[in-house]
């Protein structure tokens, strides 16, 4: 991923910037700019989220792509946020701990390392807990 | 809108190609259509070819204007597009071109479909169908297609209690069809336990729940239905064209192990053909992984929601069971050149229509359906075809 096309969305990666729908409440994460509710008449403005989650669904990947940081096998799950969007996530816990259910909370961490340029991303992960 | 029919069908060896160019197999399957169709390349009006990703496999966009070329049609100036929706690309330009018929613009259409994906490393290869997916929200978080997948299993298997077992014999079935493909590209035999002891790639799923990385190239040539009797003696009419969309991340859908997309083009293809599910006699569905399968089947109203693998373990969607699936091999066992994939379904639903499928061959096969997804089911074309 290009420099510029990772620094545009630092505030949604780091700090789970995400918007909401102020005519019918409704929030997005990953943030969307077009209400699919109330089309035109939505009115979208940024919202942080809290941070806190359910796991959904989950896999434990074993074979990583090469520019991931994770050493060896690590969670992937689909997580409900407490104000209502699902968004795909890493889980840093034992890979045996993680369950559907479970409840997950946000933490800054490392992310990948792009190949060519060497430059470290970070970005939301999330970790078992209230 | 006028009727439309399949005229002639080609369809190279899928496999790992080392020693073929993308063009030699574009090229290989454009002429064996012609000549199943016994027409000659000036009778053509139009080309749509169903590509995913050259520009990452091998550098090269534009595909559209190059197979024409390569297929000698330079000096005609057809009109040559190409179409691009992931893994449903050959899908969506076999119903372009149905489409182009259909409305009477044109006559005699090449719907093909090409990708030639073993010229970069497993890794690259891996990392551009990581582009079908959401790349900003989950490609970069660390999803792979597979992971996905395997989300949509571990989210199927908590509701329906399906067994790991049960989803073995998806890939167990799909090699038993292959070994009797002669353009598969892994024509043997497995059994369970190759399935459930092969390497885990994303809990659930193990290397043999996954299709391959494969080389390979398919075309079609459809024609209006009244025409049709000028070039073959079996066409084959097609009763229905559907296609339909949905997010394009799984985590914004509905249900996860639903691909509400799926059911959208399924009824829709239903309501076209005026026909149910009990009218098809065999279909060959979307099994990128043997999960998918799982829920095309459940998606399609083949079965009810939650019995998909009982339904398989019990026999029923081998051949000469209640709704053979896959009698190609699926994409597990005959392989999966992404672009090419929807074009080789029509291709082998065809051939069973003929009563051409040798070994594989389904008993009085009147009709026949194809399902191919993009993604994890952000697109679905859905076609019914049928004997005249
Ligand atoms: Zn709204």
């Amino acid at each position: 991923m290009t420099v510029a096309r990772f620094w545009r969305k630092i505030p949604q990666r780091y700090n789970l910037e995400g918007t909401k729908c102020t005519t019918c409440g409704r929030h997005f994460f990953p943030p969307r700019t077009f209400c699919p509710d109330c089309r035109r008449n939505g009115k979208i403005a940024v919202h942080k989220f809290a941070g806190f989650g359910t796991i959904v669904t989950y896999t434990v990947i074993q074979t990583e792509p090469d520019h991931f940081s994770s050493p060896g096998p690590y969670v992937l799950a689909i997580i409900k946020l407490d104000e209502g969007p699902q968004m795909t996530t890493q889980i840093i816990c034992d890979p045996k701990e993680a369950k559907i259910g479970m409840r997950v909370k946000s933490v800054f961490r490392k992310i990948a390392t792009d190949g060519e340029s060497g430059i470290i991303h970070y970005g939301t992960k999330f970790v078992p807990g209230e | 809108m006028r009727d439309v029919a399949v005229i002639g069908i080609g369809c190279t060896r899928f496999g790992e190609h080392w020693n073929r160019s993308f063009r030699d197999l574009f090229v290989e399957a454009g002429a064996l259509a012609l000549e199943d169709a016994k027409l000659s390349g000036e009778k053509i009006d139009a080309m749509y070819v169903g590509n995913m990703s050259a520009g990452r496999f091998i550098e090269q966009e534009h595909i559209g204007a190059l197979i024409a070329d390569y297929a000698g049609m330079a000096t005609r100036h057809i009109p040559a597009t190409r179409v691009e929706a992931a893994c449903a690309s050959g899908g969506l330009a076999f119903r372009q071109a149905v489409i182009a018929v259909a409305s009477g613009m044109e006559d005699i259409v090449v719907a093909a479909g090409v990708e030639k994906m073993t010229d970069v490393e497993p890794g690259a290869s891996t990392d551009a169908l990581t582009g079908a997916a959401d790349r900003e929200w989950e490609g970069f978080v660390g999803a792979t297609f597979p992971g996905l997948y395997a989300m949509i299993a571990t989210d199927y298997m908590h509701k329906y209690h399906m067994t790991r077992e049960q989803l073995a014999q998806v890939a167990v079935k799909n090699h038993y069809n292959g070994a009797r493909n002669p353009i598969a590209q892994f024509p043997q035999e497995i059994t369970l336990d190759t399935v459930l002891k092969s390497t885990m790639v994303a809990e659930p799923l193990r290397l043999f729940d996954c299709s391959p990385i494969t080389d390979g190239a398919a075309a079609v040539i459809v024609a209006p239905l009244d025409r049709a009797r000028e070039f073959t003696d079996t066409p084959i009419k097609v009763l229905a064209t559907a296609q339909a969309s949905d997010t394009i991340a799984l985590h914004d859908r509905r249900d996860i192990s639903t691909l509400d997309a799926s059911v959208a083009a399924g009824q829709r293809a239903f309501k076209m053909a005026k026909l149910t599910n009990k009218d098809i006699n065999m279909v060959e569905v979307h099994d990128c992984f043997s999960i998918a399968e799982i829920c095309a089947i459940e998606d399609l109203g083949f079965c009810r929601k939650g019995t998909a693998g009982k339904f398989t373990a019990d026999g029923e969607t081998a051949i000469g069971g209640k709704i053979p699936v896959n009698t190609s091999g699926g994409l597990k066992a005959c392989g999966h050149p992404v672009g090419a994939t929807g074009i080789k379904q029509v291709c082998e639903i065809v051939q069973q229509l003929r009563g051409d499928a040798g070994r594989r061959q389904v008993e009085n096969a009147k009709i026949g359906m194809t399902h191919n997804v993009g993604g994890t089911g952000a697109t679905v074309a859905v076609h019914i075809l049928g004997r005249v």
